[in-house]
């Protein structure tokens, strides 16, 4: 293999799991301040195809991903309004927001199928991911507010008690975590696959859960899942181009796999399911107990 | 998490009193949404001529994006028991849902894209898409300067295959050294994936791209790369002005409108089908003469000419497999049962294919 064939390789490695790694680091802060947002496969189709309409009609990047952060800001507005004033369930109301985004980018995107743009260069994006990922750490295990965000998914009563506002930080986290993944889609559309077509994200929205709990609710090792996932799938593609024999249908169900395996893995010690999910994780939290 | 879009057309017309009493309803499955500007998109194309045809004969309904798992059942399921006459199951994987929903009901009409597989209301239809991949791979062997073809194919069923042994047949007549590059996605619908595809296949040295998948991801992903890209099902040259060859349309209006027409009279009955360019079904895209040389141009309108007179046949022998044994004699051409459960790959292609 060629030195130029090897950068190759990585650069669409890197490419390709960028909006694995914003989507998940996203949902990541969400679940850390105890919320489970499934709606992640919604926002980033909605967060694609705003950024990528805003292009067409404006001609600017950089309002293109403006308005792209605020549809995912209002996304996720409208899961922390229903999650956290109304108190519905998490998961049901997770789900119903991704089938809303399926079919809401579907509307807003319909005469924009095919309308052709210019791709960004990604490597601004691939650095900001790692970047992202480093902030969020150094948030989480660094700062006081970072604490006060853990203390509140571990315990929301007691973060209570202590007089921090549960729901304000829960807003916080659902909040950045809708932006992230709107991120992740304005990069779908106008870098990775500069293009708007229907479903586009194509279950990486999915992908992103997996890797949260894959990575335990660690910032750190959602860029190592992030990688072990992209890298297998753009390395068997290299393989099958080679003309090496390999089970191509494997690698799409190895993110999940791997996930189970780490379930297993970590629910098999008590110590560590308490080391790992935040413990108020989809707990409503009721301010008059 | 399907989607579910019910779409019911506005009947156009004046039908004074009840000529028509009950309209037939007709319901079809897609594998995509309509927008994917490939497989899907021709299909929707179909049935809106289907309508234009029929006018207040008939109103269509479609489920888009449907999984080829158990919830085809449940979305086919949900035409049937919604009152809809006759079904389109557009997607091969469809196969044993179909059947499995027309033993349920008895008097619905099916209709499964791509299959073998029929019963007393359910027949097949599909379309010899492999014509056009001959003619492809004539153009890909003339055009390529690196010899490398790259192919992303979407799953190993005989439909694909064909289609990536027609088009090497052809490229390899033309130009003995090409080498072909396949990348089984195991998606029919993932950009993503589909341009992480082209861009291995770019970075391993091809110059010309094909597609068996349904959007238009690797012909806008061979644009960027400056390298040459062959559309799928429907003419892309929109995205890809600069390096869309040509590209294989699938043209199902024609005969939805005779299925929906039959349904219309009470003269259904169970058939397959299995038609190709002689009866417009299968039409290749414009040629784009920025990039091809007239007379390369030419051949392929004569290839055309004599793929539908019937004097060129895609799979004429001698065609061997990969393990060097005769498939086809010399002088003869390969049947449609031959064709339609082709699961080797002929002689020259590397790899194995997945089972």
């Amino acid at each position: 293999m060629s030195i130029d064939v090897f950068i190759g390789v990585i650069q669409i490695i890197l490419v390709a799991t960028t909006p694995l790694v914003f989507a998940a680091i996203g949902e990541l802060v969400t679940e850390k301040t105890g919320v489970l947002n499934l709606g992640v496969e919604g926002m980033m189709l909605v967060g694609a195809v705003t950024a990528f309409v805003t292009l067409v009609i404006t001609g600017s990047y950089t309002l293109a991903f403006i308005v792209s952060l605020l549809s995912g800001v209002l996304m996720s507005g409208l899961f922390a309004y229903l999650v956290l004033i109304l108190m519905s369930n998490q998961v049901a109301t997770g789900l119903a927001l991704t089938i809303f985004g399926i079919g809401l980018s579907s509307m807003i995107g319909k005469n924009y199928i095919g309308t052709p743009i210019q791709g960004l260069n990604p490597y601004f994006f691939v650095a900001l991911s790692f970047l992202i990922v480093f902030l969020v750490s150094y948030f989480f295990y660094k700062t006081k507010l970072g604490l006060i965000f853990r203390a509140v998914g571990e315990s929301h009563s007691s973060s209570h008690a202590l007089g921090y506002s549960v729901i304000k930080v829960r807003l916080m986290g659902i909040l950045f975590g809708g932006s992230m993944c709107a991120l992740a889609g304005s990069y779908m559309s106008i870098c990775y696959a500069p293009m708007w077509q229907e479903n586009m994200t194509a279950g990486r929205g999915w992908i992103a859960l997996a890797l949260v709990v894959f990575a335990t609710w660690k910032p750190g090792r959602i860029l190592v899942g992030a990688y072990i996932f992209g890298g297998v799938s753009i390395l068997q593609m290299n393989l099958q181009a080679w003309g090496v024999n390999f089970p191509g249908q494997f690698f799409n169900m190895a993110p999940y796999l791997a996930t189970m395996i780490v379930l297993i893995i970590i629910s098999s010690n008590r110590l560590r399911i308490k080391l790992s999910a935040p413990a108020s994780l989809t707990i409503p939290f009721f301010k008059g107990r | 998490m399907i989607r579910i879009l019910l779409l019911i057309t506005t009947i156009l017309g004046f039908s004074i009193g009840s000529a028509n009493a009950d309209p037939k309803k007709v319901g079809f499955i897609y594998i995509g949404p309509p927008g994917d500007h490939g497989w899907t998109y021709m299909h929707d194309v179909g049935r809106q001529y289907m309508e234009s045809q029929l006018g207040d004969a008939v109103t269509s309904t479609y489920i888009e994006n449907v999984p080829e798992n158990a919830d085809a059942v449940r979305a086919i399921r949900k035409l049937a028991a919604s009152g809809h006459d006759l079904i389109f199951t557009t997607s091969f994987n469809y196969m044993d849902q179909t059947l499995e929903v027309a033993k349920e009901f008895p008097d619905i009409k099916f209709e499964h894209a791509t299959g073998y597989m029929r019963a007393p209301n359910v027949s097949t239809y599909s379309a010899r898409f492999y014509e056009g991949r001959t003619i492809s791979g004539h153009i890909a062997g003339k055009m390529t300067k690196s010899n490398v073809i790259g192919y992303i194919a979407s799953f190993p069923i005989p439909e694909v295959v064909r289609g990536i042994n027609a088009f090497y047949l052809a490229a390899s007549k033309v130009n003995p050294d090409i080498q072909i590059k396949i990348i089984w996605a195991f998606t029919w619908y993932d950009p993503g994936k589909e341009a992480d595809a082209a861009n291995t296949l770019i970075n391993q040295g091809a110059d010309i791209l094909v597609q068996h998948t349904d959007t238009f991801a690797p012909c806008q992903a061979a644009e960027k790369a400056g390298v040459l890209a062959f559309g799928q099902a429907s003419n892309q040259e929109e995205f890809c002005p600069n390096s869309h060859l040509t590209a294989i349309e699938d043209i199902w209006g024609p005969y939805y409108a005779q299925r929906a027409k039959a349904v219309v009279d009470g003269t259904w009955a169970e058939k397959d089908t299995w038609d190709g360019m002689a009866e417009g079904m299968v039409v290749m895209s414009p040629y784009n003469a920025k990039l091809m040389p007239t007379d390369l141009i030419q051949e392929a309108v004569e290839m055309e000419i004599a793929i539908k007179d019937g004097s060129l046949h895609p799979f004429t022998g001698p065609i061997y497999d990969q393990a060097g044994e005769l498939r086809v004699a010399e002088g003869e051409v390969a049947d449609d049962f031959m064709m339609a459960t082709m699961d080797w790959y002929v002689q020259g292609i590397d790899g194995e294919l997945p089972q």
